[in-house]
């Protein structure tokens, strides 16, 4: 197992750059992934570590070597493809086997390496199949158990569930993640699925246009947003981003005008910010819930006509349009009786609000993550 | 009246499929009718070939003294090997030059990649024949004149254009991430070709080498200026014995062109089993 450590790592494609300085550390045994609307240059970057492509400026060392010049097989690292990959006219033992065949691995030794991994990922009834004969979730396992045997120091997985359907991707993502307690190994996992990067990763590398926007756990990027992006991006549904204006800033808080009439004092540093700039304020829609009446300081509210409402079961979406046609989505309980064109008012506490600058960089948040 | 249309449309489809039938049927009897023949008349008597060119051999005309007269002749056998030779040495090198050619032009972007690329598609165009005069007086510089190297090399030369053309369309369509997969596997490049690439493409490589194989085997024109004499004959030539220039013997004639088709055939066979078996292998998914 192996630390991996980008220092300024960059690529491009003749004269236009799609990866910008990435600096990244990966701890020994950490489950990262890079998460990231397509075209952000995960998947290139993924391909940078595993040696497919050639790395234009930086640094890369796996387990404190600098590995930049050596070829994917020497990086001690395997990957899991998209599609798979397995070779089609092998049989299962064959696709698993074969790179340790090709590094000289004895008869014996591969045999049992191979029967632990496919007793491991419940695929030892189909040793003698071919790939073609088996489902997507079985294929996906093969692939992984060919990743496997060769005891790799880093896995790299690129959208390994994008071609399973719904249920079996669900199953597959506990599986994984059991999967990363027991081998205990590093692993980078490229998904574009923000459902996928909150609930496998250890820590979420959020990317957008070549460069790293965050990186952090799960929570601090949910709870702690560093730009519009980020907040865009993790969540669902997406934040709800509402314009509004600064009336007086410090270290200790904004106070914010929403709209007419609706002033609240938010807890972020906004010491960069001055007295009547534009700026924006992110709410979650699931901080967003039915006003009950008491006017207070600490709420942010909005009124408005109910134009949709999706039923989840364990909650609505309700989507609101307010009177000056901000359009907003609250998440609400699943108990909540409420018709299309109902009139109603959305609260929210303002301890729970983000603030982004004009540049959608956002104010630090001062409220404590619990 | 939808039933009415169904029906319609049903028949139409049966007339369509009769069309291609019968197209098809029209050519196939169109090109077996002189190998029919050839093959009717090598079992019959000189006197029965010429009193009814395309009748049954009858109790009367049945005979096999052609056959006698070509399989005795030791000459022949000799013909035959040569023949054997030259096809299967040639298709061996076209078929792997040509995939490991197409390989490369399809993986690695090098420089000069698309003018090479090009530069074959040159030979397709240009019959080799056109070259005849040039390949002999190299042959002659080279003193190849009269071997079996000498139309080798020639074949190889001939083949090549098309084998290549083909193969890069079909190694294209190997999927990058099956590569990729390998060498993460630390295959290296000659293994991925050999382990992955090849048995991906082994219908394709099937079709080029029926392709290829044909002309060769039934080629006159460069055994005759490169390589006319006794121990290099291959039996397309050597057949040319029995006709003389006063008298020629048909039985002899007919019976060595009848044994000719014999080994393409087998070969044919063998590879387009492993045709049919590449493209049904890629239809059930």
């Amino acid at each position: 197992m192996a630390q991996v450590q980008l220092t300024n790592v960059s690529k491009s494609y003749g004269s236009s750059q799609v990866l910008h300085g990435i600096d990244l550390h990966i701890a020994d045994g950490e489950l990262v992934v890079l998460v990231g609307p397509s075209g952000c240059g995960k998947s290139t970057l993924l391909r940078m570590i595993c040696g497919l492509e050639a790395i234009t400026a930086g640094e890369l060392r796996i387990a404190d070597q600098v590995v930049n010049e050596l070829p994917p097989a020497q990086r001690g690292i395997a990957m899991v493809f998209q599609s798979y990959a397995l070779y089609p006219h092998m049989t299962v033992r064959g696709n698993m086997a074969f790179g340790l065949k090709i590094h000289g691995a004895d008869r014996k030794q591969r045999d049992a390496r191979v029967l632990a991994a496919a007793k491991a990922l419940h695929i030892d009834h189909l040793l003698d199949r071919r790939p073609r004969e088996l489902s997507g979730g079985q294929r996906q396992r093969v692939a992984i158990g060919r990743a496997i045997v060769r005891e790799p120091r880093l896995f790299l997985f690129d959208e390994p569930l994008s071609n399973l359907d719904a249920a079996l991707r669900v199953k597959t993502r506990i599986e994984l993640a059991r999967l990363h307690r027991e081998l205990a190994a590093t692993m980078i996992y490229v998904t574009h699925d923000q459902v996928e990067a909150m609930t496998l990763g250890d820590r979420i590398v959020v990317m957008h246009e070549g460069r790293i926007q965050q990186a952090g756990s799960p929570l601090e990027l949910y709870e702690h947003p560093a730009n519009r992006f980020v907040a865009s991006f993790i969540g669902s549904p997406t934040i709800n981003l509402v314009p509004a204006t600064t009336q007086a800033c410090s270290a200790a808080g904004v106070r914010v005008e929403v709209h007419a009439g609706c002033v609240v004092d938010i807890p972020v540093d906004a010491a960069t910010l001055a007295p009547g700039q534009p700026v924006e304020i992110g709410i979650r829609p699931e901080h967003l819930r039915l006003a009950d009446g008491n006017d207070a300081s600490t709420v942010v509210r909005f009124g408005g006509e109910i134009t949709l409402i999706e039923q989840l079961g364990e909650s609505h979406l309700l989507y609101l349009r307010c009177a000056d046609g901000l359009e907003l989505v609250s998440r609400a309980p699943g108990h909540t009786r409420l018709r299309l064109g109902d009139r109603i008012a959305l609260e929210a506490d303002a301890a729970l609000l983000h603030v982004f600058d004009a540049q959608g960089v956002a104010c630090a948040r001062r409220a404590a993550v619990d | 009246m939808s039933r009415a249309l169904a029906r319609a449309r049903r028949a139409g489809a049966i007339g369509r499929t009769a069309m291609v039938h019968l197209t098809l049927g029209g050519y196939c009897l169109l090109v077996l009718c002189p190998i029919a023949l050839v093959l009717l008349n090598s079992f019959k008597t000189r006197a029965g070939i010429f009193e009814d060119p395309l009748g049954l051999p009858t109790k009367a005309t049945l005979s096999v003294v052609g056959y006698g007269k070509v399989l005795g002749d030791a000459a022949i056998g000799h013909m035959f090997v040569n023949s054997l030779v030259v096809t299967g040495v040639s298709l061996v090198a076209i078929l792997l030059l040509g995939a490991m050619a197409a390989w490369a032009l399809t993986e690695y972007g090098f420089r000069g990649n698309r003018l090479l690329a090009l530069f074959l598609a040159f030979g397709i165009m240009v019959p080799i024949r056109l070259g005849s005069v040039a390949i002999l007086q190299e042959m002659v510089a080279l003193d190849l004149v009269n071997t079996l190297t000498a139309l080798v090399l020639v074949y190889i030369a001939q083949g090549l254009p098309l084998a290549v053309m083909i193969l890069s369309e079909f190694v294209a369509q190997v999927p990058q991430e099956l590569k990729d997969a390998a060498r993460c596997d630390g295959v290296g490049e000659y293994r991925i070709f050999f382990q992955v690439v090849l048995p991906l493409i082994r219908p394709a490589v099937a079709t080029v080498a029926v392709f290829t194989m044909v002309p060769i085997w039934n080629d006159l024109w460069f055994p005759l200026i490169l390589a006319p004499s006794e121990q290099t004959q291959t039996v397309t030539l050597g057949v040319q014995q029995f006709v003389g220039q006063f008298a020629t013997d048909w039985n002899a004639v007919l019976a060595a062109l009848s044994l000719a088709v014999l080994p393409i055939l087998v070969l044919y066979a063998v590879f387009s089993r492993q045709l049919i078996r590449g493209i049904t292998a890629g239809a059930v998914k």
